[in-house]
């Protein structure tokens, strides 16, 4: 069987909402980044299928998924850096250590 | 090539200062306080030559678009970052990579003047991460304390979220509608579930980085974490540049949907008056408070948006540029009593008059205009602000909205009266202000009195909207 458009979107949704439920729920900070990898590759697997699916003349979500993975990666060398400012000053890169600042 | 030069001025312009201080980096042959000099020097050039030879284009298939109104809304920008540059001078000369921070800076500006000229999604999507990386990175640059590293992954780490929820929404537009170009994209705007949902997506990444209510668990904290310098920044300019993309999403690409977000905003900005005003009752630390206002003045700016697209843009204009000069002024004299006392609680504000008559002045000027009273041009800003969005003929918004004015003029009242008239024991003792801090704070008591009173000045904006 050829998977279809309904397919991708249905892979593609889960992906996003398992990335929305680690972010959620995970405290350590290194697990969720990886969900915030989870919701942007969701996003490329999206583009990606409605460019070969709906739009395939032209090549708008091809170059936007090139964009979103060298973005993510800049992103993930930045909050790296200050994660590990953050463990250099904390010991731990939990996010429940790090409550210093509260209301 | 000459329409590349002229179009491209403010980004070329900031691109060329970007590359000057990385090769003094590489360099390392200026003491800090030269090059700072060096820095406000070229900072106030730039402010100045984005004044000249604006006119409209677009560039590169449209991607890139700009007009006198959007040339006008990077020069209020320019202003901001002058103004920072001289206010947090005592903080700036102390650190030991003062190059890095303006390059940073500089980065988000040009982050931010992309996103504002921006006329395609992608274009949109690029600037808007090169105008929150580079901040949260500032966010981090104490880098011995707790607070600052604690703040800047708490800013990352959000930001990052929201630019995933951002992508999705715009998946979900690139598939329903086939297109990024916001030319395009306004003809394929139809209502249909598909591109509401995106909307809704695509919505709730601006509420994040305007910080708008239910979205708004970041800000306080990462506003207390990092340099006032930055905190600043981020609290004026980026909300500013924000601002000013948010209007023109609203209205040229999405207004299709208009039914639909305009409620949205009108409750939206209900949530985030209400929210703002009652936990700035309750905050003691001075640059949390100044957080939490902030969150109420973009409740305000909601309001204006609601309005209809000329009345709404002209008053966010005007208003952005008081607000840059009111909140630069309240941010510059808690940065320098922050410097010099180590004191960042209101409490300790006790009796300030007696010893810092300047300090005090300045300080209750920029409160006054953040509260808007009367002889400010807060009052003025707020005024338009509410006209716009009285246009509607929503006059419940705007009562509301008048009530939540008068519950911010008690937790601004209560400042100034901590300054001014309790008394204290062992009040903050004299300080010294370098010159180059006093004049910054000079221009922005200047633009607090005399932009409400430069009618002239509205006016222009407004003929800017053609």
């Amino acid at each position: 069987m050829q998977p279809g458009l309904y397919h991708i979107l249905f892979i593609s949704a889960a992906l996003f909402f398992i990335g929305v439920y680690g972010f959620f729920t995970r405290r350590n900070l290194i697990t969720m980044l990886m969900s915030i990898e989870l919701i942007l590759n969701s996003v490329n697997l999206n583009f990606i299928a409605f460019n070969k699916y709906l739009w395939p003349e032209k090549m708008d979500g091809l170059f936007f998924t090139v964009f979103i993975i060298a973005i993510a990666a800049a992103e993930a060398a930045v909050a790296i850096a200050i994660i590990i400012n953050l463990y250099r000053s904390h010991h731990s890169i939990d996010v429940e250590q790090a409550e210093e600042l509260k209301n | 090539m000459t329409d590349f030069i002229t179009l491209m001025k403010h980004e070329l312009l900031i691109t060329v200062i970007i590359f000057l201080l990385l090769f003094v980096k590489i360099g390392k042959g200026m003491k800090n306080e030269n090059l700072l000099t060096l820095i406000q020097v070229l900072l106030l050039l730039n402010a100045i030559a984005g004044f000249f030879f604006n006119e409209s284009g677009s560039l590169f298939a449209d991607m890139f678009y700009t007009s006198p109104l959007v040339a006008f809304q990077k020069n209020v920008l320019n202003i901001g970052v002058y103004l920072i540059s001289l206010l947090f001078g005592d903080w700036l000369k102390k650190t030991p990579h003062l190059p890095e921070f303006f390059i940073l800076l500089l980065s988000a500006l040009l982050g931010m003047f992309l996103l504002i000229s921006s006329g395609n999604l992608l274009i949109f999507y690029l600037a808007l991460e090169l105008a929150t990386i580079p901040v949260a990175a500032m966010a981090n640059f104490d880098l011995a304390k707790k607070r600052s590293s604690e703040g800047a992954m708490k800013m990352i780490l959000s930001s990052a979220f929201s630019s995933g929820i951002l992508l999705f929404g715009i998946s979900l537009i690139y598939g329903a509608t086939g297109t990024i170009s916001f030319g395009e994209l306004v003809n394929q705007i139809n209502g249909s579930p598909l591109q509401v949902l995106a909307f809704v997506f695509f919505f709730s990444a601006f509420a994040f980085k305007l910080s708008i209510v239910p979205f708004h668990f970041w800000t306080a904290d990462v506003y207390e974490g990092s340099p006032i310098a930055t905190t600043s920044f981020l609290s004026v300019i980026s909300k500013g540049a924000v601002a000013f993309i948010f209007i023109t999403a609203l209205y040229r690409v999405f207004g299709g949907l208009y039914e639909i977000w305009y409620w949205m905003l009108a409750v939206l900005a209900v949530l985030t008056m209400l929210t703002g005003n009652l936990f700035a009752l309750r905050q003691q630390n001075i640059k949390r408070f100044l957080a939490f206002s902030s969150i109420a003045q973009v409740g305000f700016i909601l309001v204006a948006i609601s309005g209809n697209y000329t009345a709404g843009t002209s008053s966010v204009v005007y208003f952005v540029l008081i607000y840059i000069f009111s909140n630069l002024a309240a941010f510059g004299v808690a940065a320098v009593i922050a410097e010099k006392t180590g004191k960042e609680n209101i409490d300790d504000y006790k009796g300030l008059y007696k010893t810092n008559p300047f300090l005090s002045w300045v300080l209750a000027l920029g409160l006054f205009s953040l509260a808007g009273i009367p002889p400010t041009a807060g009052f003025f800003g707020k005024l338009f602000l509410l006209t716009a969005g009285a246009e509607k003929g929503n006059f419940w918004l705007i009562i509301i909205a008048g009530l939540n004015m008068v519950i911010s003029l008690y937790y601004y009242l209560k400042v100034v009266r901590a300054i001014f008239m309790d008394k204290n024991e062992n009040p903050i003792e004299p300080i010294q202000v370098s010159a180059s801090v006093k004049l910054g704070m000079i221009i922005c008591a200047l633009g607090i009195v005399f932009t409400g009173l430069a009618g002239k000045l509205f006016d222009y904006i407004q003929s800017l909207i053609a």
